[in-house]
């Protein structure tokens, strides 16, 4: 087996080069669903770190237990534990967010990027990798959602955190905030994010 | 046996035989173009002669409104088009006036009243996202012009919207009345039929006009750069469903010669979803592409809140169109179906 990454290593690897949105495209519904404004896009990722890191730790703790064909209910259950104190937390202390957000709070039981991680890495490794991946592509996903976020409610309202940073003249492009919006923006983001590659690419050839 | 091969080369070379040409078999892949004016340039010309009428009635109407809204969607098209162009690697496009017949439809197809940057951004989003990130000319597949018109309808409600035709105070009386169409959905006003095919009515700055958009669109037809099919079955489809609710609810024949007339329809079913990239290619195809955009029409005015629908029905059809493709390939003659 070739050398597998260290704990730091793979901390860097989840932040940029192996971004979970821009790179693996992981987590894409919730991704196009809460980007419609900074908050809600913060708080989202926000969640998502808690559950990734709390489930990425714990499987890695249990992952000798593991039998194979009962490992994906097993990383279910424990995600949707988790996701369950988020839900709940959340209802409890940030009532109108947690309107807000609505059903994508206990969607992300289904994100993608966090039952990959726990099948890649959180199921083979030990605690201190799998809790560094788990922070690395959480931080990942934070970034990515903040860049798509802000796009959206600058160009959308005019304001970015509830701050007008556009002038007042600015004509709302409406769009922007609705579902059309987050797909242009997103598509737009990730043609750039393969042009910068592609470009770097070239120059270190 | 090389002494042989050249002994035939020089037998074949033109310098043997002065005053005659060597024999000259061109081979290339179908389809082979029989006609050496056709392509894209000629194509392109003939719809914006074809649009002339349209034009000049939109000029006559509304004036310098008409006059701003086509000169900031085209200018804006070719700009956009020269700079995306550029940014692809591509070699420049614009010759072939594709991207400004784009501009001249989306100038059409905008309300009078409409600031620039809406036009502006239109052509940008259409020429860009509709056009050019899928390869170009004759790769998209939604229309350019209706691309953009979608996303500045959504984007800018207030201003593309049907409270945008009416709160202008403007200098023509035509642009200061609700349009037909929205009249008739949310006041239930009748406008009379000859106005509505002679064109003295508002709405967008180009489609006012039932008669200019009908000859501009039989001069087309006549040229074969549209195919008769679309605009006829669209026209046929609203006219029919039109029948219907006209006798189901006793308004004499109005309420369908209202419906034939007034908004885009006219415009729509010659200019914009005839375009030949996004629709079938097949006469088959093209015919259930035009019932399929006639229905979408219909269901939209009666069924939805806006007042008018062809933007969004051509859209929807555009994307039908590579299945309404792969349904209609013809069978070579003499191969039966097993």
């Amino acid at each position: 087996m070739a050398d597998q990454p260290t704990a730091t290593e793979r901390f860097v690897q989840g932040i940029l080069p192996e971004n979970p949105v821009y790179r693996q495209l992981l987590g894409l519904c919730a991704t196009l669903a809460v980007t419609n404004g900074m908050k809600p896009a913060l708080t989202m990722a926000v969640c998502v770190a808690f559950v990734l890191v709390c489930a990425n730790v714990v499987i890695s703790l249990i992952r000798n237990l593991l039998k194979p064909h009962l490992r994906i209910v097993v990383f279910t259950l424990t995600i949707a534990t988790f996701v369950t104190v988020a839900d709940r937390v959340l209802a409890a202390y940030m009532f109108q967010m947690s309107k807000t957000l609505g059903p994508y709070i206990p969607l992300i039981i289904v994100n993608c990027l966090i039952i990959c991680r726990c099948e890649v890495c959180a199921s083979k490794q030990n605690v201190v990798i799998a809790a560094a991946d788990a922070l690395g592509q959480s931080i990942g996903f934070g970034l990515a959602l903040a860049s798509i976020a802000a796009i959206r409610e600058i160009l959308g309202t005019g304001m970015l955190m509830g701050f007008r940073v556009l002038p007042s003249f600015w004509p709302d492009w409406v769009i922007m905030v609705l579902p059309p919006g987050a797909f242009i923006t997103l598509g737009l983001l990730l043609g750039l994010v393969n042009y910068i590659d592609f470009k770097r690419e070239q120059t270190r050839n | 046996m090389s002494n042989t091969n050249r002994q035939i080369d020089s037998a074949m070379s033109p310098e043997d035989r002065p005053g005659r040409k060597p024999p000259f078999i061109h081979v290339a892949p179908s389809p082979h173009i029989s006609d050496s004016r056709a392509g894209t340039r000629r194509m392109m010309v003939d719809v914006i002669l074809g649009l002339s009428p349209a034009i000049a009635v939109s000029l006559y109407l509304f004036r310098f409104y008409a006059l701003k809204q086509l000169i900031v969607c085209v200018a804006a098209c070719l700009a956009a088009e020269y700079l995306f162009a550029r940014m692809r690697g591509k070699y420049f496009t614009l010759k072939d006036c594709s991207a400004m017949v784009t501009g001249i439809i989306l100038g059409l197809s905008m309300p009078g009243s409409a600031p620039w940057f809406v036009g502006a951004l239109a052509s940008v989003v259409g020429i860009g996202i509709g056009k050019i990130i899928f390869g170009g000319v004759g790769m998209n597949i939604f229309n350019p012009a209706m691309v953009g018109r979608a996303f500045v309808m959504i984007a800018f409600a207030q201003l593309m919207g049907a409270g945008a035709y009416e709160n202008v105070t403007g200098l023509v009386d035509a642009v200061s009345g609700a349009t037909p169409l929205s009249a008739l959905k949310f006041n239930g006003v009748q406008t009379g039929i000859a106005p509505l095919f002679m064109g003295v009515t508002n709405g967008s700055v180009g489609e006012v006009s039932a008669i200019a958009c009908i000859l501009g669109g039989l001069y087309l037809i006549y040229r074969k750069t549209a195919s008769w099919q679309i605009p006829a079955s669209i026209l046929i489809t609203v006219a029919l469903i039109a029948a219907i609710t006209d006798i189901a609810g006793g308004y004499q024949g109005l309420f369908l010669l209202h419906h034939l007339f007034a908004g885009a329809l006219m415009f729509g079913a010659f200019f914009i979803a005839t375009d030949p990239v996004t629709s079938p290619l097949t006469a088959k195809g093209k015919m259930i592409f035009g019932v399929g955009t006639g229905c979408l029409i219909m269901v939209i005015r009666l069924f939805s809140g806006y007042p008018e629908g062809v933007m969004f029905a051509v859209l929807i059809m555009n994307a039908m169109t590579p299945l309404i493709n792969r349904w209609t390939i013809p069978q070579p003659m003499g191969q039966r179906e097993v």
